[in-house]
Order: structure tokens, then C-alpha cells, then sequence
């Protein structure tokens, strides 16, 4: 679990022991290491999820997902917490 | 460990606004 | 819109599916939702399991609870366990603790993904063994011992709450914080061998609060699969948890014949969706079937739906009412505002109630009761019940030509 506090100017991905499955709403978070189990509850926030993996950063990834500007505070937040529930990670490259 | 609905989003006080939700894997009907 | 909301429209694939590996087991308790005993000569086959599991990964079920049964008596069952870890399904199974020898404790302290449940339904063999039978106690605590030494901590301790038991609450925790294990109680249904056993076992009403009162207070260390959301209307404290029958929403069941069932406590005709072996297997039945579809279409509260505990309480477990006669859409036969109590008395006085139609009990040790013939269901006469269950009106009960369904 990340100790380190959300950065949005920094690259993320899904965790590597994270799966996704997708739902009519949105998806399914599954974590195998934690057995924990969340929901995504909207299709744009699993966009944003998955743009993450090629965005610069985490401000990046809510532009080429199409947030809506008034949004990206609610998104932001959002990702802050998936990345304290290990769900997300820095990626190092 | 059965918690769920619990706030992941930070200060998100309505409910109905909370982008991700966390939800126990217990927290359903299975065997006894 | 609330995840409760989402799931009430059900998802794409189940979230909490339990599987039910053998009828076989080598206990026959009084409650067994499964009316276990003898094994089912049409059990699905080790290949037939394996394409259920490659069914699950393809839908991303990625959790199950394997139960039975005594499902580490099927002689395939550790196969079956290892093909569905390596295969992104992750096991919780069920056991009365039988098959757990100190060399199988330290195989399961080994593998990842594989999590353990004991049944215990008493802190002592005098509460448990009349239920479980005897020497059931001395049988899971050994598996327990085992367990721990192995090192696999967290493992659960699964009580089904009774009126025997719940003077036990602190000494189950106690166990389970001896074994660094995790304490799991749930609602005792009146499933299976239930229906024979559940006016003897449930809680008092007296009991239900002790029980909610226990739960506020230790809510956080113990696991309960949420059954128990008919007891929020004790209180102003809604107890954690989704407050949801999640029956063919987001809760399923396959039996060892491969049959879909609502909800591993709705073991009938009524509610059995279809078989895996079918076309297109478990996928299209969780998809495509009439029966899950409309339990997915909103529900209508019936006569619950102007109580004022409605909201966290929402009428109760389908299970329950359905085997103790009451309209699916009417209070809980525990309903903790008496409600429940009153159309039970009605029900008693008239119309026959549904019979679990799956035994699988040993012979000798099937029914306790002396009623086992079914003739059918049907709802009660709706005349025979209050028109407003929920209102404790003067008129509640009063012949009314209002239909209930
Ligand atoms: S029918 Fe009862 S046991 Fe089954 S999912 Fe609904 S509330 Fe749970
Ligand atoms: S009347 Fe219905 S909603 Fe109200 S407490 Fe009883 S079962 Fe629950």
C-alpha cells in the first residue's frame, strides 16, 4: 500500500495486482493481494483508470479521458483515494 | 472487515456523489 | 446513485457465488441449508468443475465460496481448489474441519488465495453438538489446532446465530481471538433442514436485540455477510453493510449437480434459474435467465413499503418469508416490529407452506418433524393477512379484498 500522498503531476497505472471488470455503471475493483472489493461508478472514471497507464500524468489522463473541467476536482479526489487504497500506483518509468 | 460503503473519496459527504465505493467481500449472502 | 441502487439491476456477473461442491457430508446438522447427506450421483464431474471454473475466470468472477455439503470429502476437491487459483478465482471454502490434518493446514498456509471457514455453532459442545452433531466440536477445534499450527492465521470461524448461542457471543469471539482468526456470524434461515428446525432454533425477540445491541458494539471485528439487515429497524444505527437481498443480483448459487439457484438459502424449484450444463453454461443462465431477470426488475416494498425501517431493512430475506409461507413482498418472519409474527399466525391457520423440495438427507436422519408432506405453495390467501403489515391499524387483518401480490 502506497504511503506516499497522491501527486497529480505524476504517471500512474492500475496496480499489478489489480483487476478490473467492467459493469454496466462503470467496475468492479478487485485486488487479489487485499481481497478487497470496490466499485468504479462511472464509465468515465474506468476511462480516466485506464488513460492513466499512457498519461504523463494524472491531470493528463482526466484531459484525455474528456472529464469535464468542473469536474476534475471530484476526479482527482477519486484517484487520490484509489491510490491510497493501493488500487493505483506511481509508475516508475 | 465488513465495512463497506465506505469513503474512499476524500471528504465526500454525499453519498450519492462518491465516484468509488468499497464494498466487504463478505458482505453478501453466501454459505452459512 | 448509490452501489445499492446498481446492484438492485444486478451485474454482469455475480459478486458473491457460492458453489456447492457434494451433497455428501459426514455430518447431518439440524439447520443445513443444503439438506446435505448423501452424495448426488448426478454430481458435475472433476472436467465439469473445471469448465465451470474456466466459465467464472472468463466473467471475472474472481471470489467464491465453496461449500457443500462437506466439500473436502469429494476426493478431487484439492484439484478442484488448485485448478480455480490458477485460473484468477480466488477460494473461500467451508468445511466442518473433517479433512484439515495438520500436513493439509500446512498445505492451505502455503497457497495464496485459498481461505478457510470453520463451522462452529457453539462455544462449547453442549450447544454445538445437538445442532452439528456429536463430536462435531472436538472436529473443527482439532482442524483449528492444526491450522494454527501451521502458522494460517485469519482463517473464519463461522457461527449461524441460534437461541442457544447467542448467550455466546463473547465467548466466540474470545476463541476466535485465540486463533487469530476471524469470527463470521450469520442469520440462521429456515433453508433446507432448516424449515423443520427454525421454530426451535431462531432467536427470541429478546434475543434479536441482545444481538443488534452486540453488533453495534463490535460491528468492526466481525463478520456477519450482512445478514442480518432486518435487524436495523432496533435502532437508529444502521449496522454496516449493503442492506440488500442480493439474490440473483449480485448472489448466486451452484449446486453439486450443476443447478443455478437465486441464493445458496433458496434451494427450490421456485428459484432455480438453470444449470450449467445447459447451452452456454453458467454465463447465459446468470445473464439470460427469466427468473434473475426479474428479480433484477424493481421489487415493490408490498406491505413493508410504508414502515419507517423500510430504507435499511427493506422487507428482510426473500428466503426466509418464502419458507415460512409469507408473500415474498410482505415483512420478514423475523420482523423485529412483530410483524412478521402476526402473518406467521395467519399463515399457520391456513395455507400450506413450501416444503424445501431438494432432500438430500441421510435416511434415519431426515426430517425431525412429522409434517413431510408438501402439496405444493401457494401465498397465503391474501384476505388472511393484514393489508398494511407494517401499520399496527385496528384494521390490520380485518378481511380486506386489497391483493397483497
Ligand atoms: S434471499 Fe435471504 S439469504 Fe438469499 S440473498 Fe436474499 S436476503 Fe440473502
Ligand atoms: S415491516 Fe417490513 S420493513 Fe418494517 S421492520 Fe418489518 S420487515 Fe422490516
Amino acid at each position: 500500500m502506497s504511503t506516499e500522498a497522491f501527486a497529480p503531476d505524476r504517471p500512474y497505472r492500475l496496480s499489478p495486482s489489480v483487476a478490473l471488470r467492467p459493469e454496466p455503471f462503470g467496475a468492479l475493483v478487485y485486488d487479489f493481494t487485499t481481497r478487497k472489493l470496490s466499485f468504479l461508478k462511472t464509465r468515465l472514471l474506468v476511462d480516466v483508470v485506464h488513460a492513466l497507464e499512457e498519461a504523463p500524468d494524472a491531470h493528463a489522463a482526466l484531459r484525455s479521458a474528456e472529464v469535464p473541467d468542473g469536474q476534475h476536482g471530484q476526479y482527482l479526489d477519486a484517484l487520490a483515494g484509489l491510490a491510497s487504497a493501493g488500487t493505483i500506483e506511481v509508475r516508475g518509468d | 472487515m465488513s465495512e463497506n460503503h465506505t469513503v474512499t473519496t476524500a471528504e465526500a459527504d454525499i453519498e450519492e456523489d462518491l465516484l468509488v465505493e468499497e464494498v466487504s467481500i463478505d458482505g453478501m449472502c453466501g454459505v452459512y | 446513485m448509490k452501489l445499492v441502487e446498481h446492484f438492485q439491476h444486478g451485474l454482469d456477473a455475480p459478486i458473491c457465488l457460492t458453489w456447492e461442491l457434494t451433497y455428501a457430508c459426514n455430518l447431518s446438522c439440524v439447520h443445513c441449508l443444503s439438506s446435505s447427506g448423501r452424495r448426488d450421483p448426478r454430481e458435475l464431474s472433476t472436467a465439469e468443475c473445471k469448465a465451470v471454473i474456466d466459465d467464472l475466470q472468463r466473467l471475472q468472477v474472481f471470489y467464491i465460496n465453496i461449500g457443500g455439503g462437506e466439500p473436502t470429502i469429494r476426493s478431487d476437491f484439492w484439484e478442484i481448489v488448485e485448478y480455480a487459483v490458477d485460473h484468477q478465482v480466488g477460494v473461500k471454502f467451508s468445511t466442518n474441519g473433517v479433512r484439515i490434518t495438520p500436513e493439509r493446514a500446512r498445505w492451505l498456509a502455503e497457497s495464496d488465495y485459498v481461505d478457510v471457514q470453520l463451522s462452529l455453532d457453539g462455544a462449547t459442545p453442549e450447544v454445538n453438538d445437538p445442532v452439528r452433531g456429536d463430536g462435531s466440536f472436538d472436529t473443527t477445534m482439532t482442524a483449528m489446532r492444526n491450522l494454527r499450527e501451521a502458522g494460517f492465521t485469519g482463517f473464519k470461524i463461522s457461527v449461524v446465530m441460534t437461541r442457544h448461542n447467542i448467550g455466546q457471543l463473547d465467548e466466540f469471539k474470545r476463541i476466535a481471538d485465540e486463533f487469530d482468526a476471524q469470527l463470521r456470524i450469520t442469520r440462521l434461515r429456515p433453508s433446507g433442514r432448516g424449515a423443520d428446525t427454525w421454530d426451535e432454533l431462531h432467536p427470541l425477540p429478546e434475543q434479536q436485540l441482545e444481538l443488534y445491541d452486540w453488533l453495534v458494539a463490535h460491528g468492526e471485528d466481525v463478520l456477519t455477510g450482512d445478514s442480518f439487515f432486518h435487524l436495523n429497524a432496533l435502532g437508529s444505527t444502521p449496522l454496516p453493510g449493503l442492506n440488500l437481498c442480493g439474490a440473483g443480483r449480485v448472489v448466486c448459487l451452484i449446486d453439486p449437480i450443476g443447478d443455478v439457484y437465486a441464493c445458496p438459502f433458496a434451494i427450490h424449484d421456485e428459484f432455480l434459474a438453470g444449470n450449467v450444463r445447459d447451452e452456454g453454461g453458467f454465463t447465459s443462465v446468470w445473464r439470460e435467465s427469466e427468473l434473475f431477470n426479474r428479480l433484477r426488475e424493481p421489487q415493490t416494498g408490498g406491505a413493508c413499503s410504508s414502515c419507517s425501517a423500510f430504507d435499511t431493512c427493506q422487507g428482510g430475506c426473500m428466503a426466509a418469508k418464502f419458507f415460512t409461507g409469507l408473500p415474498l413482498d410482505g415483512p420478514d418472519p423475523e420482523c423485529v416490529k412483530g410483524n412478521g409474527q402476526r402473518a406467521l399466525e395467519l399463515v399457520g391457520a391456513g395455507a400450506p407452506k413450501p416444503t424445501p423440495d431438494k432432500d438430500h438427507s441421510r435416511p434415519g436422519k431426515k426430517k425431525q418433524s412429522g409434517v413431510p408432506v408438501a402439496i405444493g405453495w401457494g401465498p397465503p390467501e391474501p384476505e388472511r393477512l393484514p393489508d398494511r403489515a407494517c401499520d399496527t391499524s385496528p384494521l390490520a387483518g380485518m378481511p380486506s379484498p386489497k391483493e397483497m401480490r
